[in-house]
């Protein structure tokens, strides 16, 4: 064992606070060293070069440089090992620069301090153990799990990288919440009309298989090689032949609650979510179509028979297994349910609705063709409630919803639009608007002629044959009372009711807005804590289409890193069990948080046994495993108990 | 004379909250006393509270912990782990005779470089008033 220890003055940062020479002299007598040397800048080329030569001239095998903190400099250390044929896990760092020149004032102290710490990473660094980080192959997939705006931003751009994409949505079309959407904030484009030849990019590429009606069931591996079962639950009718002729509607006796238009009008029971529906495919609805219930009526399948004959009643649930190298989670979000706020009276008066709703009222396609009709009426006093179930601890949402402001200023324009002389008031907390064109768009709203009351209604109820919405004018310090003949309800985003199933199937973490939780919030906002799986849109908070498109694009170009390295280098120090003293309790099994230990069969003593082993692809390194260990066979490498012992013992010697 | 009570005092550090938080102290010049010295682990979730037992039959007066402040561990839950070995180990520590109040643990994050000199001057003030660990054993 030949340990070389480089002292850095690091200019005068450390050498002010620690007699660096001293420091020198002290290490040159401690076991193992061969070498010991102080220079101004150790991180410098020619303290690099002074490295280099001693590690040739002094066949050094291990390296203590102590100078600034490992965060800053380790990495530049062990590419220097890397170059000259060392292995770079054989390095060790004493900080003495933010961990001790920086944070004492006493010289001499500082320097007795120093000694400690150069004392106890010499000890370690001889017990430091060469380490190969492994590389494994990357399947080049990518799978995206929600077929909305995020999603769909996320699979063409990886898809026109080049790579293969799985996209899985549950519905029986792509296009998620923007569809359902009229006019688009503050632009006023018809979101169709910016949506549908995007979902058709998705759905003809050549590069995307689109499972739609299907959910992801399953999925196992890691970063680059990730098994995923894929349920594709039954249409009853086949993608490859149905035409989409409509035929089988017209024949269709039977309708529902039509879901797309939030029940707001009915629809048959075989039928297509909305003209423009990717795949372009008909639907049986299971739990109406009588024919799944009774075996009473073909009619659809005899008019279908006729032409394509795509209907298919014998059509089963199917499983589908693929394999990926990376996730893109966009399953996007539920909006709250003001049943939760029964004094707004949502499910009493069918003249209260919900913002969504208004969307489809308002909406060319929907029940009312886009006129604004309420019980078959134009209403005249129309009132707008904001945030409700956003900023709102009472319901347990503390967060801002951050599109309610401007949907409701942009819906208040539709009114304006569509009922010049309609009196429109919204009551508002703060309006927020702070995207692009926002806040130039909320004057113009204003100018139109919308009234802005600061207040948060206390009710909603009935007087005579009118709705009356009661609040606190905040500004003026009195009650108001504003009669209407609807009222919308600013609803706020809730986390996907799948959000639980999500997290379970991928072992993601979830912030105390119950959203799913990013690996930074600012400086890794798409990534997650599990490599290889990123995020996209709403399921990672609440955000609007142009914040949800380009954070689709984040997360495509995050995934389609390990896609076109086509590699994936794993974590070096990471955990191993000596397999001839496990006791295969199993607690490491338990206590690992990333599933990465699992029993094996060993043979030990013409014996059978069940011991723990470490799938080190997986294996992220924390050392949970070594800790709740009793035998001593998990050990964490690099921190290996025996290599904190050392330290601890270093530490405790008195140095002259 | 009795010499001045000078405490050995070891600290067990995250590598991505308390660590990083304690690079955060010395960049910003926060003074605290130099009788902290740092180990470095990659989490607390790793500390086997049999090296505080280490760091105590090896001199030291006190032992702080300190990572990620619950709900932000770099490992998903290892601070958790940790907080509960400890809440166990500091029974123990009673029932052998050793102060809990010598094993400290806190939270800091890598933007606590304020925070984290408070800590270690609370942590030291402690064991001074403590006294040496070793006169115990006498």
């Amino acid at each position: 064992m030949k340990i070389g220890v480089y002292i850095c003055h690091c200019g005068v940062n450390i050498k002010a606070k620690v007699n660096v020479q001293k420091l020198a002299k002290f290490a040159e007598q401690l076991p193992h060293v061969r070498v010991s040397k102080e220079n101004l800048y150790m991180c410098s080329e020619p303290g690099q070069q002074m490295i280099k030569k001693d590690i040739e001239e002094h066949g050094l095998d291990r390296i203590v440089v102590a100078a600034c903190s490992p965060r800053m400099h380790e990495i530049t250390f062990r590419n220097l090992m890397k170059s000259v044929g060392l292995n770079p896990y054989c390095l060790e760092i004493a900080n003495i620069r933010e961990h001790c020149a920086w944070v004492h004032e006493d010289k001499m102290k500082a320097t007795k301090k120093a000694q400690k710490l150069v004392a106890a990473a010499v000890q370690k660094a001889s017990l430091l153990e060469p380490l190969e980080a492994k590389e494994v192959d990357v399947v080049p997939a990518a799978l995206v799990i929600g077929g909305g705006i995020a999603g769909i931003q996320s699979a063409l751009d990886i898809a026109d990288a080049g790579y293969q994409v799985y996209l899985v949505e549950k519905e029986p079309s792509i296009g998620g919440h923007m569809i359902q959407l009229d006019k688009t904030f503050p632009t006023l484009d018809c979101s169709a009309c910016i949506m549908t030849p995007k979902m058709a990019d998705a759905g003809r590429h050549p590069n995307i298989k689109l499972f739609s009606y299907s959910e992801v069931v399953d999925v196992k591996g890691f970063v680059g090689n990730f098994d995923v079962t894929i349920k594709k639950k039954p249409r009853y009718v086949d993608e490859e032949k149905c035409t989409a002729c409509g035929l089988c509607t017209q024949y269709c006796s039977v309708e529902a609650p039509d879901p797309f238009n939030l029940n707001l009008s009915k629809r048959k029971c075989i039928y297509i979510p909305f003209p423009q529906s990717v795949p372009a495919c008909y639907v049986v609805d299971p739990e109406n179509c009588r024919y799944l219930k009774t075996k009473e009526c073909t009619q659809c399948v005899e008019v279908c028979k006729k032409g394509p004959d795509a209907i298919d009643f014998n059509q089963k649930e199917q499983w589908v297994e693929v394999k990926v190298g990376a996730i893109v989670v966009a399953t996007g979000y539920d909006t709250f349910d003001p049943a939760l706020k029964p004094e707004y009276g949502y499910n009493l008066y069918e003249n209260v609705i919900t913002g969504l709703e208004f969307e489809r009222l308002s909406n060319a396609a929907g029940p009312t063709t886009g006129e604004i009709l309420i019980g078959g009426k134009r209403p005249k006093d129309v009132v707008f409630i904001q945030c409700v179930g956003s900023r709102d601890k009472t319901v347990g949402n503390e967060y801002c919803s951050r599109v309610c402001c401007m949907y409701t200023a942009k819906q208040a324009h539709l009114v304006r639009e569509k009922i010049p002389n309609a009196n429109i008031t919204v009551f508002y907390m703060d309006v927020r608007a702070f995207g692009k064109g926002f806040e130039e768009f909320y004057d113009r709203v204003k100018m139109e002629g919308v009234t802005y009351r600061r207040g948060n209604p206390s009710e909603v109820y009935r007087r005579g044959g009118r709705l009356v919405v009661k609040s606190e004018d905040t500004l003026r310090g009195e009650l108001v009372e504003v009669e209407a003949d609807l009222v919308v309800l600013a609803t706020g985003m809730v986390p996907s009711r799948h959000t639980s199933e999500i997290v379970s199937l991928l072992k993601l973490s979830q912030s105390p807005d119950k959203f799913l939780l990013e690996a930074h919030p600012k400086l890794r906002p798409v990534d997650t804590a599990s490599d290889g799986i990123f995020l996209a849109g709403c399921c990672q908070g609440p955000k609007d289409i142009p914040d949800t498109v380009a954070q689709g694009s984040a997360a495509a170009a995050r995934a389609l890193i390990p896609l076109c390295r086509g590699k994936v280098t794993t974590e070096a120090m990471v955990s191993t069990i000596r397999e001839d003293i496990c006791r295969g309790c199993g607690f490491c099994v338990d206590a690992c948080p990333y599933d990465a230990i699992e029993f094996k069969k060993v043979k030990r003593a013409g014996r059978q046994v069940e011991v723990a082993s470490v799938n080190e692809v997986l294996c992220k390194g924390c050392g949970v495993c070594a800790s709740v260990c009793l035998s001593g066979a998990a050990q964490h490498k690099s921190f290996k108990d025996g290599q904190i012992l050392s330290v601890l013992a270093a530490l405790g010697e008195e140095y002259a | 004379m009795l010499k001045k009570f000078d405490p050995n005092i070891v600290a067990f550090l995250c590598n991505w909250c308390s660590y990083a938080g304690a690079d955060l102290t010395g960049t910003s010049h926060f003074h605290y006393p130099e009788n902290l010295r740092a180990v470095r682990v990659m989490c607390t979730g790793r500390i086997n509270p049999l090296f505080a037992v280490a760091a105590f039959r090896q001199g030291a007066d006190g032992v702080l912990i300190s990572g990620c402040h619950p709900g932000e561990c770099h490992y998903m839950q290892g601070n958790y782990l940790a907080r509960r070995k400890i809440t166990l180990f500091r029974n123990l520590m009673e029932f052998v005779g050793i102060s809990p109040e010598r094993l400290r643990m806190s939270w800091v994050s890598a933007s606590e470089g304020k925070k984290f000199a408070d800590v270690v001057k609370e942590v030291t003030n402690k064991i001074k008033e403590l006294g040496p660990l070793s006169a115990f054993e006498e």
